[in-house]
This record gives C-alpha cells, structure tokens and sequence, in this order.
C-alpha cells in the first residue's frame, strides 16, 4: 500500500504502479496519477509548508490551482529547481523530490515562527508605518533587510536548461474547463462542425467529477462519462484537447494565452522537448467553464494543518484513495460539505461531527448523514482550533455564545460555500454583478464574443448545467447540429454558504481570511477602521488576495469583513479587477524560442564569411554584425585603426558597407517626392549624377542622411545610414501615404539586394578598372559625385563614386549573393596596389578627419542643418520640404545655438573623451556653465595627432578661443577650428 | 553556379546563403530553395491589366492570393503590391521593361532567400511563430501573405496542403532558418 492514509476500495488509481518520491529528503512512495499532495497526504502528512510573514505552519488546503499554502520546491537537477510549486497541482512522478520552504532550520522547528508570536506588531500596514523614519534608511537599510526576510521559496541561481515552444492557433470556439459544462459545450459545438479547443488545467478531464460522486449521466456514474466524452472529443477531427493546460489571460478580440505544462509529470522527459508550449488562441466563440472554488471557513486558527476545503478531502478519498484522517469533524455553512462526510463515513472512517453555523440544515445530504448515524451540531460554530503542527481538536460553542465543547479530530474539513470562477470573464473586461439571494459575483454585462456555463456562471445543479452547455456548445457554433442529448439520472443539491468570517470571538485571534498573504479577518477590520474605504485600498493595505493565488479562496471574505465593518452592502464595497495571469506562468513560457540565439535577429552581411575569415573584430550596429577593425598579427586596436587610416590614405582601403539602408525610389513623381523628403534640390539632378541629401524632421531638425543617385529621369538610388534603414523608409512610405498621396512614386527597399563594397583611397580606380565592363572611369567619364550601371566581374552593378575618406573612393554595388565572390575580386586587385581591408572604427576615423558628420553621432535629434554647417544642402529655392518651416522656429534661428567645431587639444596627444562636456572658463565654481560636448574624437595618425567635433555655443563665433574641458584627472585645454582636419581644400577627392 | 567572365577574366560566384542547409525533423523538412529572380512589383489598378500581359500572367487582386503559370508566381502583397518569383530562369523585370503604363518593378533578386517547409508537421512549425490561420479552409494552396515569424518579416506562400515557400530578407535567413528548425522539432504535437 502506497501510504498508510490509502484505502484500499477507494478512489481510481492503480495500487500496483508505485511512485517513489523525497520530501524534504525523506524516503516516501505514492501511486501513479497522484498529486505529491495526494501522496503526501496518503503518507499521514500534512504539515508541508511555513506561512510567508508569520512562518506558522501550514498544511494541504485544497485539491487544485487555488492552494495557497502548499507550495514546495521541486528539484530534478541543480539547473531545474522550481519553487513555489503548488503540490495540490505538481504530478506525481518516479523520482519526485520536493523541499519545503520558508524554514529554517528544518519544517518543524522554524526560527522565523518567531514573527507569530510578535504578531501584534506585523499588523496590517506594518510596512508603511513602521519603516518610515529615519527616511534615508528605507533603501539602505529596511529594504534590503525587509527583502531577504520575505519572499517564498529561493530562485534557481543557474540559467534555465529546459526549452519552452510557442503555437498559434485559431479555432471557432475555445471551450476553457473540461468539467461536465465544459465537455458538454464542447461536444455540442463539435458536433455542430465547429473547429473546437478544449483545455484544461488538470492532467484528466472531468473537473468536479474527480469528487463529485452522486452525478449520474447518460447511464455512467459522472466520472466514467468524463473519460468517456474526453475520449469522444479526441477521436474527432476539428477537436484539439488541451490537458494540462492552464487559461491564463484573456485579452482583445478573443485573444487567451495558454500554458501547457508538456513534462513537468514525466520521470525522465525527453530533454530536447519542450517542458512547456505557450498556446495563443484566437477563437471566435469562448466558452468559459471554469467552475467554483470553495470557500473555506473564518475563525480562530483556521490554518492549522489538517484544516482542509470539504471538496478537497473528498477528491482525495474519491479520486486518489486517501482518507485525510482517520478522525475527520467538519465545519460547514453549506451542503456540499455533507457528502465529504458522507463519502469518509461510508469508505470507512470514523466522522466526529458535522458543525454547521446554520440553524435547521436540511435536504438530503442532511438526512443521509443523520441516517449513517453521524452527529449533526447545527447553529454552532467552530471557534478555536487546537494543535500546531496538526489539528488535534477544535471548540465548539453555540452561535449565541453558551458553553463550549472539545471535539477531537485529526483533520477539520470546511466549506463556507462555493464562488464562481469569474477570473476570466473578468479579464475579458466583462463587468460582474452581485447576485445578492446567493450573495456571489456572477457575470453580468459581456464585453466580449463569450459565455459563462455551469458553476462559473452561477448555474447550480447538474442537469441545469449540461442544459445551459448545450446550449451554449451548439450556439457558439453558430449552426445548429445534431441535437445533443445528455440524460442526467442522479445529482447532487448544494444550498447554503456564507462570506466573511464565522461566529465567536474575532478581535484578537488570527482567523485566517488570505494564508499566503498571513492576512487575518482583523487585519481587515483595521484597514477599515484606519480610512481604507474602497476594497481597492483595503487591498493594497492589507496584502489580501496579493499573493501568487490572487485570492482565490480569501477575496469574497476579505470583502465581506470589509462590507460588514463599513456597515454598506457588498456590491458598494467592490470587488477587485481580475488580472491574468490566472496562475502563475513561468518566464519560460512567455519568452519560449526568443532565447539565445533566437532572441533577437544577428544580420549578416554577404561579405562577413570573409571578413571572419581574414581575423576582422566586429561590432554590433542594430541587428548587424560589422566588421570594426581587421588587425594583423600582433595589432591592438589602436595599431590596427592606425595602419587601416594610414594605408587607405597612401594607398587604397575596401570597406564593407552592405549594411547601409538603401531605397529604390521609382515613378514619374520620383524627383517630386525626393524634393519634399529631402532639404535638397532634385530636380535638376542628372542621370548618373549623386547628391548627398539631408532629410529633415517635421520638427526642423536632421533626420537622417545619405547620397542619392539618379539612376534615371524616374528612378533614384537613395542610401540611408545603417541604423536608420528601417524608420527612414516608414517616414518616406508614411508622408507618401498620408501627405503625397498624389504622386505617382513607390518605394522599394533595396538594402539586403545589394552588397556595397567601398574601395577608397588614391589606388581605388585602378583596382577596380580592370573588373568592369562598359564604364569608363576617366575623371571626365565618371566624375566625383556620379552612379553608372555596368557589370563587374560579369555580374551587373551599381557603380556609385563618391567618398566618404575624403579620398578618391567608389562604392560598388553587386547583387548580394556575389558580395564576397566580387570582393575577393577586388581584394585580389587591391592587394597588387597595397590596398587593405578597414572596418567601422577607420571608416570614423577617416570621415572626422573631414569633418562629414555621422548622424546619430554628430547630431542627436536636437541639430539643424545650419548648427552642423550644412546649410548649403539646402536648396535656397526651395518652398516646401519636410521641415521647412519647424527649421524657421524661432528658437532653431536664435544665436547663440550649439554649433558643430572641430576640437584641438593643446596637447596633440590627448584623445579627449566622447560625451565630455565644454566650458569657457575651468576655474568657475561648479556646477560649471557647460557650453558644448564632445560628439566625435579619435586619434588620427594621419594627422599625427588628436581630432574631435564638438558641438559648441555659438561654435563658429569662437574659432581661435581656448575652451576647457574638465576631466576627473585635471582640465584639458582645447582650441576650437575647422571642422576639417586634413586636405582642407578637398582635392584628393580626385587625387 | 552562375559564372561570368570578364576582359580581366575574374568571374564573379554566386554564394547563395544558407547554402547546403537542411532540417530533416520528424514531421517536417525545411529545404533551402535555389536562388530565383524576383521583383517588387507597385502598380495602380489601372495598370494591372498591361504587367499581367507583359508577365505572361494574370495579377492577382484579391488579398492574399496568388497566380501561378510557367513557373512563375505572382503574390498579392498588397493593394498595388505584388512579390513576382521566377524559377525558370526568366527575367521579370526585362518583361516588364518595355510596359507603358504606370508601375514601379524593382528587382530584389538577391534581397530574398526562400525555403520550403514541409510535411504533415508544416503548418504546426510556422504556426510557432506566425500569429495568422493557417489551416487549410482558411490559407488554401496558393493563398499567400506577409507575415511574421517570431521576431521577424516574412513572406509566406501555401505551395500544396502540406507545403509551404517562407521568403525572407538575405540577413534575416540564419535567424529564420533556426527558428522553423526549433518549431519543426515540436510540430509532432
């Protein structure tokens, strides 16, 4: 027998398939199908956890997601240690080994149960009042403080080694909950032809079936005909059933996450599946069965071990074979708690007594626990509950007060009745409404394509419930199929319940209203009595439903107690907003593939395998891999960017530029269009000529920029920087659409077509003449500044000459897929001219030492044209262009604005700091006057010294003036200049 | 490979990414397609009828369809947007060269790469990363769309029951690639 606590003629696992499992390192076995709930309680324990604030013991409250205490950490390996897993949920599986947390140093002696007995000063809001002062200390002291102590369970410290997958899927009805409602709806709408998800969070089908004994449905006792619909539903094509798996959040349009938990039962799964796949679900119908939750009781320490949910005892002893004492009182405001008792007393244990706050229960179960001769207390209530570690006994005493008895007991069920599971018709943004003859929360005024049945939408009873999910299955299909019939030929009656807490002494004693929270129905008084008036407020001052089970089992009492002590009817109070996700999801899940190398793109150039090949360090630029610098054998960075600055300069450098953005702008507007996006003018353009353009913000200020090519009267070859690829086509697709519908112009990106390899320097033309064809590369043929069309090495290009060195330069554009195969190419050509590969960092260097700007470098979205002294970009006839009039604000025309200068430090040694800031005078008192920054610095050797562009107060009004920049090891004198560094008159251009 | 000499006598190779690449799971294969040209095709309505005669195929105008003949496809991007792919070695934009009416063809031979993703696990692996239906009744052969998958664009043509053409940009393939290879691994669910 697989625990002592098993009875042999009860429940459906199989006593043969044996499980062994290590709680808290001690040696346990359970059965096959068991929860580790189950199997702990069918080994006598109950005691399996301490309360987060209070550290009191804690044992099983429920059967299912609601539990709020019984949460252990579940270890497979050193990687794999999940805490805060609900062991009322976590599958049984050979090997299991659980720990509990929140003690120290072990489970029944626990140091921190000192906070119990200093409990009077931990009381609601005892964070905010006590820690107030001094205030400096809150960060210093009592946060971090506060934060070790508190917390449930310990984090894995080791990356998590499991994979997580993701699924769309679209069905026409999502049926959530696979209780009879559930199953009912979904086999209405599936035979109706409709595509059906059903899914549910417990590995089996059935839901309240699991315990609910007295159903009898189409012949079957109610469990038999779970299997037998779920089996039903398998076998049919447009049905997918989802065990396992948890409905978590309900979004727009229909839209529900899903959780499947695909390993976490399995003894060895297989490593390379996934332990969990996050379903999002686009369904045209939802059909919400989520069922009830029940209440439990509110009186003096309520949380003993032992002290369980009626409902849950019996889904032990029904489903799992367990008896949860071998002498088990009950205390009820409710029915349903009788057939708990019933069911015990029938497989065999003894029941002390059935206590029941209410004065004359009667019905059926009533009488049926009377006739097996069980002893009904009514109009009593419980008041105390005895024993620490386990309920040993509770005191009862009539409601109107009188003497007290002991009852012995080893285990107390309790039920103050059932509240609906409206979790996600709430997060659907429906608005719930008070239903006040069976005060509870029922869905009221739909926002969405949905519908509640069965216990979720208040429906008590099952034949009301089939009928309503018949209803609701065959609906959401929206035809009519066949007509489902579902003969229910036995059922149970429920009546009764309560809210808030039960009779007896409630001021002092800790009656447990939240037990993952520790909050108490006197903690809710106080909330009340200190001001909190909404239940939002009583809430947040109390904790309660904030905890990781959202108050599942504690929100209705939280409210009652509030309602009650403010004197003002329940639906007054409020009720909390629901929020997904229903129950905790793992990060896992959410982030699923979007991991490792798949969390975010790595773009490649054509030309990378190369540039790998031939040593290059690369740099990240947005998604792209760029080749930074390519050093030689015992190079640094430094070295390396010298000898790359140098040798393009002397000789001839290639350069991978594929990753610029590039546009073909195409159609008899093309020129039209070019002259509103960019501040230049266009339409003069020849064919075969470039210009550099500026694109200006709405605002007035540079946007991006880039070298234009006319290809044709009608067609433009537009380049952007690399990072602004992306947003620089949207703005142009976005004005084209929305401001210039009326040109006839189209947009294409071209980026990823074309591989670009710059060859710059004095060699460049050389190297690249003997690989074309029909362009004739004479100054005069092909001037600075000019795109012609030709083929290199027999494959067509894109011949652009221009040069961003400063140098003679091209830039060849080749179909990508023949990047590399031209590059090497050329490398071949350049090799016989000296020429060398140069990355990023020289291709920077090279560009300050001629001052063109790099935007997003240079500029920071806060620069005009005319602050980086570009205003000749501007066409001066022009009279519309994006941002023509945002640059005429008057302050974008005021003096004294940030104006771009080239930087020189007195000492040509010093690299000054990118970023560092510029003052007039070094001896003021700080905070100093700052009147610039340093945008651009490096070294440049082939100017033998330091350079940087700095944007300066009234830049060109200073050229000449010492300016300072103060540095934590002592003040660096710069003198401002030209933002030109070398070849001033620009003639190496044709060099 | 195509290979071109010049007066120099260098030829230019052509490396296709993802060269040799293949994922063989369970229920899926994912293939790389050999290179093929293309263009991005913008006309107004007007001019849909001369690009179909010049292409030897009737443009599609319903969203998210395409037309098929001689092996070249035309997919329906958009309202004066198609993806024009030719496998037969046939040059679309030399076709619609000569054509009159207003439109817009640029060649992006060389901006997309192509795989195929098949068997009875298909339409579970890109369902992993694409948020559309995808089932038959709704994404019929040659219904086509672009999409997403997982963190990137993609566009996306249903070639049989079983079949699919993923095209996505050159640079985007390694992260594509990898990502139907993870979901291709959990599409037997």
């Amino acid at each position: 027998m697989a625990g002592t606590y098993r009875i042999g003629n009860a429940g459906r696992l199989t006593p043969a398939r044996t499980a062994r499992f290590t709680f808290d390192g001690k040696h346990y076995t359970g059965l096959e199908g068991d929860t580790l709930a189950s199997a702990l309680l069918a080994n006598g324990i109950h005691l399996v956890g301490r309360s987060f604030k209070y550290h009191r013991p804690r044992g099983i409250l429920s059967a299912g997601a609601e539990e709020p205490n019984a949460l252990v950490s579940v270890e497979r390996d050193a990687a794999r240690r999940t805490p805060n897993v609900r062991a009322t949920v976590q599958e049984l599986y050979d090997g299991l080994a659980a720990n509990s947390q929140n003690r120290w140093p072990s489970l029944a002696f626990d140091v921190g149960a000192v906070n119990d007995l200093a409990s009077p000063f931990f009381s609601a809001g005892f964070y905010y009042k006590t820690f107030m002062w001094p205030k400096s200390a809150w960060k210093s002291f009592y946060e971090p403080n506060i934060r070790s102590a508190a917390g449930l369970g310990v984090s894995p410290d080791q990356p998590d080694p499991d994979h997580y997958s993701s699924r769309f899927a679209h069905c026409d009805v999502l049926v959530v909950g696979g209780g009879a409602a559930g199953l009912t709806a979904a086999v209405a709408a599936a035979q109706a032809g409709a595509s059906v998800i059903l899914c549910d969070e417990q590995a089996e089908f059935g839901g309240a079936l699991h315990f609910e004994k007295g159903a009898q449905i189409d012949g079957q006792d109610g469990w038999s005909w779970a299997q037998a619909t779920a089996a039903k539903l398998a076998a049919m094509p447009n049905v997918r059933l989802l065990p396992r798996t948890t409905a978590f959040g309900y979004y727009a349009q229909n839209f529900v996450a899903l959780t499947e938990r695909a390993t976490d039962h399995l003894a060895s799964p297989d490593r390379t599946a996934p332990r969990e796949r996050l379903w999002q679900v686009r369904a045209k119908r939802v059909v919400i069965a989520t069922g009830a939750i029940e209440r439990h009781m509110v009186f003096a320490d309520n949380d003993r071990p032992g002290i369980m949910l009626a409902s849950a005892a019996r889904t032990y002893l029904n489903h799992y074979g367990v008896a949860v004492g071998r002498n088990v009182a009950v205390y009820t405001a409710n029915d349903s708690a009788y057939f708990a008792a019933i069911d015990l007393k029938k497989a065999g244990v003894n029941v002390a007594a059935i206590i029941d706050v209410r004065d004359a229960p009667s019905g059926a179960a009533v009488d049926e626990a009377r006739s097996l001769g069980i002893e009904i207390l009514p109009g009593r209530a419980v008041v105390k509950a005895n024993g620490k570690l386990r309920v040993s006994s509770v005191m009862v005493e009539p409601k109107t007060g009188g003497a007290s008895r002991t009852i012995e007991c080893d285990a107390l069920l309790v039920s103050a009745g059932w509240t609906p599971s409206v979790h996600l018709f709430s997060q659907s943004r429906g608005k719930v409404a008070f239903d006040a003859d069976t005060q509870r929360f029922l869905p009221g005024t739909y926002a969405q394509d949905c519908v509640s049945v069965g216990a979720c939408a208040g429906t008590d009873g099952l034949e009301a419930t089939i009928a309503e999910a018949i209803q609701a299955g065959s609906d959401a299909a929206g035809k009519p199929g066949k007509t489902l019939k579902i003969t229910i030929k036995a059922q149970e009656g429920w009546t009764g319940g309560m809210l808030g807490a039960a009779p007896g002494p409630g001021t002092t004693v800790k009656a447990f209203i939240d037990f993952q929270n520790d909050v108490t129905a006197k903690d809710i008084r106080q909330a009340v009595h200190e001001g909190m008036r909404s239940i939002e407020h009583v809430k947040r001052f109390t904790t309660n439903g904030m905890a990781t089970d959202q108050g599942k089992t504690s929100n209705m009492h939280g409210l009652a107690i509030a309602a009650e002590t403010l004197s003002k009817p329940i639906p007054q109070v409020g009720l909390t907003t629901f929020r997904a996700p229903y129950t905790p999801v793992t990060f896992g899940a959410i982030v699923n593939h979007a991991r490792g190398n798949l969390f975010d793109p790595t773009r490649k150039t054509p030309i990378h395998p190369w540039a790998e090949a031939h040593g290059a360090v690369f740099e990240d630029v947005g998604q792209w891999k760029r080749a930074w610098y390519f050093p030689e054998a015992g190079e640094d960075m430094h070295k390396a960017v010298d000898r790359e600055c140098v040798t393009v300069r002397k000789a001839a450098g290639m350069f991978d530029a594929s990753t610029l953005g590039k546009i073909e702008v195409v159609g008899p507007d093309a020129a039209k269009f070019m002259e509103l996006l960019y501040t230049n003018p266009w339409e003069k353009l020849e064919p075969g000529r470039c210009r550099y353009g500026i694109m200006l913000r709405e605002d007035g200020f540079i946007y991006d920029d880039g070298v234009v090519g006319r290809l044709a009267p009608d067609r433009f070859h537009v380049t952007t920087t690399t990072g602004g690829a992306p947003r620089v086509m949207n703005h142009m697709e976005d004005y084209l659409q929305t401001e210039f519908p009326h040109l006839n112009v189209w947009l294409t990106s071209i980026t990823e077509q074309w591989a670009v390899i710059a060859v710059q320097g004095p060699n460049s033309r050389d190297i690249i003449a003997p690989l074309l064809e029909g362009i004739d590369l004479s100054d005069e043929g092909m001037p600075h500044m000019s795109v012609r069309e030709g083929k290199i090495c027999g494959v067509p290009t894109r011949l652009f000459r221009m040069s961003f060195t400063g140098d003679r330069g091209f830039e060849v554009n080749v179909p990508a897929d023949y990047g590399q195969s031209v590059w090497e190419a050329l490398w071949a050509e350049g090799r016989k001219y000296g020429a060398c590969a140069y990355g990023t960092e020289a291709m920077h260097v090279l560009r300050a030492e001629k001052g063109y700007i790099i935007v997003g470098q240079d500029t920071d979205g806060t620069v005009t044209c005319n602050d980086a002294g570009l205003d000749w970009a501007i066409g001066k006839k022009k009279t519309d262009f994006v941002g023509i009039r945002g640059m005429k604000r008057p302050d974008l025309v005021a003096p004294g604005r940030k104006q771009l200068v080239g930087l020189l430090t007195k000492d040509p040694k010093i690299v000054l700091e990118e970023g560092a800031q510029i003052v007039a005078d070094a001896n003021q008192p700080v905070p100093m006057k700052m009147i610039g920054h340093v945008t651009s610095s490096y070294w440049s050797e082939n100017c033998g010294r330091s350079i940087a562009l700095a944007l300066v107060a009234g830049g060109r009004d200073r050229m000449g003036q010492t300016l300072f920049v103060p540095m934590p090891k002592g003040v660096i004198e710069v003198e401002i200049g030209s933002t030109v560094f070398f070849d001033e008159k620009g003639e190496r251009l044709n060099g | 490979m195509a290979k071109a000499s010049t007066k120099s006598g260098a030829v230019a190779e052509r490396r296709p990414a993802l060269a040799g690449r293949e994922i063989a799971a369970a229920a899926v294969r994912v293939a790389v397609l050999p290179p093929a040209e293309r263009i991005s095709l913008r006309a107004p309505a007007g001019s849909v009828s001369a690009l179909s005669k010049a292409l030897g195929l009737t443009l599609p105008t319903k969203p998210k369809t395409s037309a098929s003949k001689g092996g070249r496809t035309a997919l329906w991007l958009g309202p004066d947007e198609w993806l024009v792919i030719d496998e037969a070695g046939k040059s679309p934009v030399a076709d619609c060269a000569p054509v009159k009416a207003l439109h817009s063809a640029v060649d992006i031979s060389h901006r997309n790469v192509a795989l195929a993703v098949t068997g009875s696990g298909a339409e579970a692996t890109l369902s992993a990363g694409c948020p559309q239906d995808l089932s038959l009744a709704v994404f019929p052969v040659g219904a086509a769309t672009r999409t997403i998958l997982g963190k990137v664009e993609i566009v996306l043509l249903r070639t049989a029951p079983d079949a699919f053409r993923v095209e996505c940009w050159r640079s985007f393939s390694d992260y594509v690639f990898e990502f139907l290879g993870e979901a291709a691994h959990d599409a037997a669910a």
